[in-house]
């Protein structure tokens, strides 16, 4: 790598610490720059869903209103942080660090091109799957700690989707991790090239694509599954006690976790970094291109999600969940696992035209 | 070699550390959030010694799902802590005496009998030219297939258990049918009626 050749040779370091002081400022100009990506998500989704309602959205601050969301994370840090007096005040403040530590350190493992990637481990799917599960605890423990009760009850509501839903993700990323033969998230990609007809989407995992979304909408608390903040009942979900910077952490974490199961399901299903058709003007243009156009058509779907579809009722939730998408993934695994033991050996080469197989 | 060693000084020292905060906490809330502390050091551990798989699985099952529970249940309780105290106090004698018992005779194993059996050796944590999860496949899956299936069965067993125990039938609740609503029709629920000037429907 090019700073740990520079630590090195240049500076004069021994090589872990060149290592490590190389390895801490890549992940601090990546994560700068997820975070500040992250605004323009925000405008985006804003944006969207004021297209949808013939609305013009915002469009005072900077041109197009391109900094609005960096004018309202400014408000949010200089307002004043309230602490209510009956919070645990530890669990309080550390709920909301937790929630955005996470959102931060998957993006550890994410590979935005060909070698591209911060950790490029053995393991790079199971190790999102787990960040993504434990994205329930800045949930809960923000709940619990603020001592109220609506701010409890969506706290458990929301613990109580999460855990659900995580369970078809899981299956989903089995029938995958089956097609793909590996856990590592850039050899997933390199599985499905060299052009679109490799990739899961055009193959019998489409379905799954499917589940996938809908799983992830209400992994991350998005509309039609936002019972967490379903106004009419629960006030504001969860975090109806915090304000300032706190809130703006969460607020933060939230986006990031849309933005990282959309950049999951572009590596699982629609081929990464790699370019739809594999000719060379295509290819000339730099892999992280093609993924950031792949998130953002997800981000584009997810987003009209919000636009025109009604809120779910809890119960109807928890049998989307339990009845149909839980039994959907599972019998996929056993295609998926019939599909590559039986199917592919035989047929492998007439599919590869069509596509990957 | 150096970030290894300070890395597994970190994590064994937290790990403990958080165990007996677990123990000593007043708060079972504490308690569970510093046992969640400890499962992501031990995870730590499996990591250092290569066994990546595991440590991940860890966190999956026992941070990502048991710990929940844990939390779901300690958050929801009135327990009174003053009471649970008394116990520790009567107790910790004979606790202590059982606890030094099997440590010593762990020790005493360790110290006399303790190497490996001669074909456990190339079952390290990273075998030669295969990644850490392949290896724990071929085991689970070729080579123990069989003992994997009858683990799997009792499990098994034991959720079909502890759904019958659990599972009651009660009378009078309505439940949703969705498909009932979506495949309803217009002509099932309304009629069109032609009604004529004064006279009405019947």
């Amino acid at each position: 790598m090019f700073l740990t050749n520079w630590f090195q040779h240049t500076a004069g370091l021994p090589y872990p610490w060149a290592w490590t002081l190389a390895q801490v400022i890549l992940i601090v100009v990546y994560q700068a720059v997820v975070m500040v990506s992250v605004a323009f998500w925000i405008l985006a989704d804003r944006k969207i869903w004021a297209a949808v309602q013939m609305r013009r959205g915002p469009n005072v601050v900077g041109p197009f209103g391109l900094l609005q969301t960096f004018a309202d994370a400014m408000k949010f840090m200089f307002k004043e942080p309230i602490i209510p007096a009956a919070a645990n005040k530890v669990i309080f403040l550390a709920a909301p660090i937790i929630a955005a530590t996470l959102a931060f350190a998957a993006w550890a493992v994410v590979p935005l091109d060909e070698g591209w990637v911060v950790a490029d481990i053995n393991v790079g799917v199971l190790y999102l799957f787990a960040i993504s599960s434990l994205g329930v605890y800045g949930v809960i423990m923000g709940g619990w700690a603020s001592n109220s009760k609506y701010g409890f009850l969506a706290a458990l509501r929301s613990a109580a989707q999460m855990v659900s839903y995580e369970v078809s993700i899981g299956f989903v990323i089995v029938t995958v991790l089956i097609f793909a033969g590996s856990l590592n998230l850039s050899d997933i990609v390199r599985a499905q090239g060299p052009d679109m007809r490799g990739w899961y989407i055009f193959s019998p995992l489409f379905p799954m694509l499917i589940v996938m979304f809908i799983s992830s909408l209400a992994e991350t608390q998005r509309p039609p599954f936002d019972l967490l903040e379903a106004e009419s009942e629960l006030v504001a979900g969860f975090m109806v006690e915090y304000s300032s910077t706190p809130f703006l952490l969460y607020f933060l974490g939230e986006y990031m976790n849309i933005i990282l199961l959309c950049a999951l399901m572009s590596i699982m299903f629609l081929g990464g970094w790699l370019p739809p058709v594999a000719i060379w003007p295509l290819t000339a243009v730099p892999g992280v291109l093609w993924l950031l156009a792949k998130i953002v058509v997800l981000f584009f779907m997810v987003s009209m999600v919000k636009a025109f579809v009604p809120r779910y009722r809890y119960d109807q939730l928890m049998r989307l969940g339990w009845k149909l998408l839980l039994p959907v993934s599972m019998l996929w695994v056993v295609v998926a696992s019939a599909w590559v033991v039986f199917v592919r050996p035989v047929w492998g080469p007439f599919f590869a035209h069509l596509f990957g197989g | 070699m150096i970030l290894q060693a300070l890395a597994f000084y970190l994590f064994a020292t937290v790990l403990l550390a958080s165990g007996v905060v677990v123990v000593t906490s007043r708060n079972p809330v504490y308690s569970v959030l510093f046992l969640i502390l400890a499962f992501f050091n031990a995870a730590g551990l499996f990591v250092l010694l290569g066994a990546e798989f595991i440590a991940m699985i860890l966190v999956i099952v026992y941070v990502g799902a048991v710990a929940v529970l844990f939390l779901f249940v300690v958050m929801m309780l009135d327990v009174d802590f003053a009471e649970l105290k008394k116990g520790v106090q009567s107790y910790l004698l004979p606790g202590l005496g059982i606890g030094g018992l099997l440590f010593a005779e762990l020790i005493i194993a360790v110290a006399a009998h303790w190497h490996f059996a001669p074909h456990a050796a190339p079952a390290a944590a990273t075998p030669k030219g295969i990644t850490n999860t392949q290896a724990l496949g071929h085991i689970l899956y070729t080579d123990y297939v069989y003992y994997f299936q009858a683990a799997g069965l009792v499990l098994l067993v034991a959720m079909i258990g502890a759904i019958v125990l659990t599972l009651r039938h009660r009378d009078g609740v309505r439940r949703q049918k969705a498909w009932t609503q979506i495949s309803r029709e217009p002509s099932d629920a309304m009629a069109l009626v032609d009604v004529k000037p004064g006279e009405g429907v019947e």
